[in-house]
């Protein structure tokens, strides 16, 4: 096993960091329901990891249990080596943790760049005073944090739509301009919850395109869902793999394809 | 092909950030300016101020009020008419307690006031939502009202219960009291509405107004964004009670003159603000004035139309009006439910197009 502090290349050459957010024996029930069963791993700095699992599994669960959303029965969480204190979800934001969501959580009253903007809300301190008259601070942030933004709108290519309105997009462009609020937030951890679901073949291809960019250019640690094995095995450096709430697998994607109990919860054996 | 952004480059993200970005709605509102304080001044009279201008200014700072909480942060109130009474007995109480003070201080110290009472009974909003909220603010309405008319100490201990507004100057003009004229009770309420407007456009247009519309569109994502919930749904009640306390201290102080709390700002006037605000359309400032100048001039015409021209009874003129006020917000919801904001939006999207339909 490697130490936690310590860094090493991967297989295709790619440098992983130290541990940044350790799982500890996490359990979390809804009622009667255990979601997630005494489940332990770790993110590397810098790594891609990726969380699979059939339907059910506990997958969103736990990713709202690392971004601090719930609150696990039993276990404990830490990042970057402290035990994570008990905050609430406005908080997390600022601890440089971003999130997209399954179903898509946009603004949809707002235009792109209002709902990209928001993503740089907590970088935004002008006081009321400021604002109301629109000098000094208030004005030097706006133009600031816009020159931010607009950075991002670029990288995901959504310039030609920054003033339409969200509501009026298709659905893969809101799933980017999610990414987009996301990212412009400039988090140290990026959470993804199935970012490619229900996009069409072209639509899959840029979003793993955006989000190995991301990774390569910001440096962002990324934690994603997603069920396409084939997108897992391109983007991911290590691999956790649920079912039933349990961890049944983890490692390389290498690994994790030959593991005999993921083979089974994927070709559905039964469970007895 | 007067209107339109094209050969209208901004190269600048400040230049983009303006409040008006296109050139000709710019001009449009330097001339909307021009006109109210360089021109109307001296061409109004005691009926066009008192039956028009003054409600119309006075209420447009009420839906701008109500716009922010409603329409901008998506907390429902029933109520403004409540909140407008603290502004106009906190006007009362600066005045007659200091009465060497500017008026214009005290009417935005009345602001304040009511921007803390705001903040008290939004209190509930953090536990919340919708229908349930609109009753607990209902209850507000009702519970101010009591208070102003239950404890002597608000009305000076009056023999009538009521409150009157004493003469006060501003620049050596009396603008309350019965000598003031109307030019200029009009052009001061016209100074107060500029100001709110503009810093209601500047607020909803940074990052306070995005955090009020995180909050409005969908709570939890707001919150995992780092949008403080506390923080963004008081502020927006603070805003908003600020500025309809200031309406309120204004219709007391400037327009009426004499106050009977429940007549003036009982529960009919929360919801002829929100029947603004629904009409203008919700979310848009100028939609706020669309609104009001809406709901004030439309009894008006119709009183001069069943009576002047008609030749009815008053008494069934006021009846009919209420009809048809009633019938067109029905019509209105049905319709067009973004309001009249929306209906000059889609004509302006036509008139950049023009002459040309594609
Ligand atoms: N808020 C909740 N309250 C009660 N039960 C919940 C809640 N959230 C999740 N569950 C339950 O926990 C289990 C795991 O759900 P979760 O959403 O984490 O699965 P998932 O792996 O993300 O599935 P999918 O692939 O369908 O998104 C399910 O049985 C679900 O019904
Ligand atoms: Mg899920």
């Amino acid at each position: 096993m490697l130490d936690q502090a310590e860094a090493y290349l991967t297989a295709d050459g790619r440098q992983i960091g130290p541990v940044v957010m350790e799982m500890k024996n996490i359990t979390l029930r809804f009622g009667g329901v255990e979601a997630i069963k005494d489940i332990s791993f770790d993110i590397r700095e810098g790594e891609i990891r990726a969380i699979i699992g059939p339907n059910g599994a506990g997958k969103s669960s736990m990713l709202n249990v690392i971004s601090g959303f719930y609150v696990p029965q039993e276990g404990e969480v830490f990042y970057k080596g402290e035990p994570r204190a008990h905050m609430k979800p406005y908080e997390v934001a600022r601890q440089g943790i971003a999130r997209t969501f399954q179903n898509i959580a946009l603004f949809e009253g707002m235009s792109v760049l209002d709902n990209v903007m928001t993503g740089r809300l907590i970088h935004m301190k002008a006081n009321l005073f400021s604002q109301a008259l629109w000098r000094g601070k208030a004005e030097h942030e706006e133009i600031a944090n816009r020159e931010v933004a607009e950075k991002i709108i670029d990288f995901l290519e959504i310039q030609a739509i920054r003033k339409t309105s969200v509501s009026r997009l298709p659905y893969g462009l809101k799933k980017r301009v999610e990414l987009a609020r996301a990212l412009v937030a400039e988090p140290s951890l990026l959470l993804l919850d199935e970012p490619m679901a229900g996009m069409n073949v072209e639509e899959k291809e840029d979003m793993s395109r955006f989000i190995l960019d991301v990774n390569d250019e910001f440096g962002t640690t990324i934690a994603l869902i997603e069920h396409d094995m084939g997108v897992v095995m391109d983007l991911s450096d290590r691999v956790v793999v649920m079912d039933y709430g349990k961890k049944i697998g983890d490692g390389t994607p290498d690994e994790v394809r030959n593991n005999q109990d993921v083979i089974d919860a994927y070709l559905g054996v039964s469970h007895d | 092909m007067l209107y339109r952004e094209a050969g209208d480059f901004k190269t600048t993200y400040r230049e983009d950030n303006q409040t008006f970005p296109i050139k000709f709605d710019r001009y449009r509102y330097y001339a909307v300016l021009a006109v109210a304080f360089l021109l109307i001044p001296f061409l109004i009279n005691d009926y066009w101020v008192n039956a028009i201008f003054l409600p119309f200014l006075i209420y447009s700072i009420a839906a701008i009020g109500l716009n922010i909480l409603v329409g901008y942060c998506g907390q429902v109130s029933l109520g403004s008419g409540g909140f407008m009474a603290v502004g106009a007995y906190a006007v009362y109480k600066l005045m007659t307690a200091f009465p060497d003070v500017s008026i214009m201080i005290h009417v935005f110290l009345a602001g304040a006031i009511t921007a803390g009472v705001g903040v008290l009974f939004g209190l509930p909003s953090l536990r919340i939502k919708g229908f349930y909220l609109a009753v607990a603010t209902l209850a507000a309405q009702f519970f101010l009202v009591w208070i102003f008319n239950r404890v002597p100490w608000f009305y000076n201990y009056s023999a009538s219960g009521q409150i009157n507004a004493p003469e006060r100057e501003f620049f050596g003009v009396a603008v309350t009291g019965a000598n003031a004229d109307s030019w200029a009770t009009y052009v001061f309420c016209l100074i107060i509405l500029t100001f709110c407007g503009i810093v209601a456009r500047n607020l909803t247009r940074g990052a306070m107004g995005r955090k009020w519309m995180a909050i409005r569109d969908m709570d939890i994502a707001a919150e995992i964004i780092g949008v403080n919930p506390l923080n963004a749904k008081l502020s927006a009640f603070a805003i908003s009670s600020f500025f309809i306390g200031i309406s309120g201290a204004l219709f007391f102080s400037v327009y009426l003159g004499a106050v009977e709390v429940g007549e003036a700002f009982g529960i009919n006037k929360s919801f002829l603000i929100l029947f603004m605000i629904i009409i203008g359309g919700l979310g848009s400032i100028f939609g706020s004035f669309a609104g009001a100048a809406f709901l004030v001039l439309l009894p008006v015409l119709l009183k001069n139309l069943f009576v002047a021209g008609l030749g009815w009874q008053p008494d069934l003129a006021t009846h009919l009006e209420f009809m048809i006020v009633g019938g067109l917000i029905i019509l209105f919801l049905v319709v067009e439910p973004h309001g009249i904001a929306q209906i000059w939006r889609l004509a302006k999207e036509k008139l950049r197009l023009w002459p040309f339909p594609h």
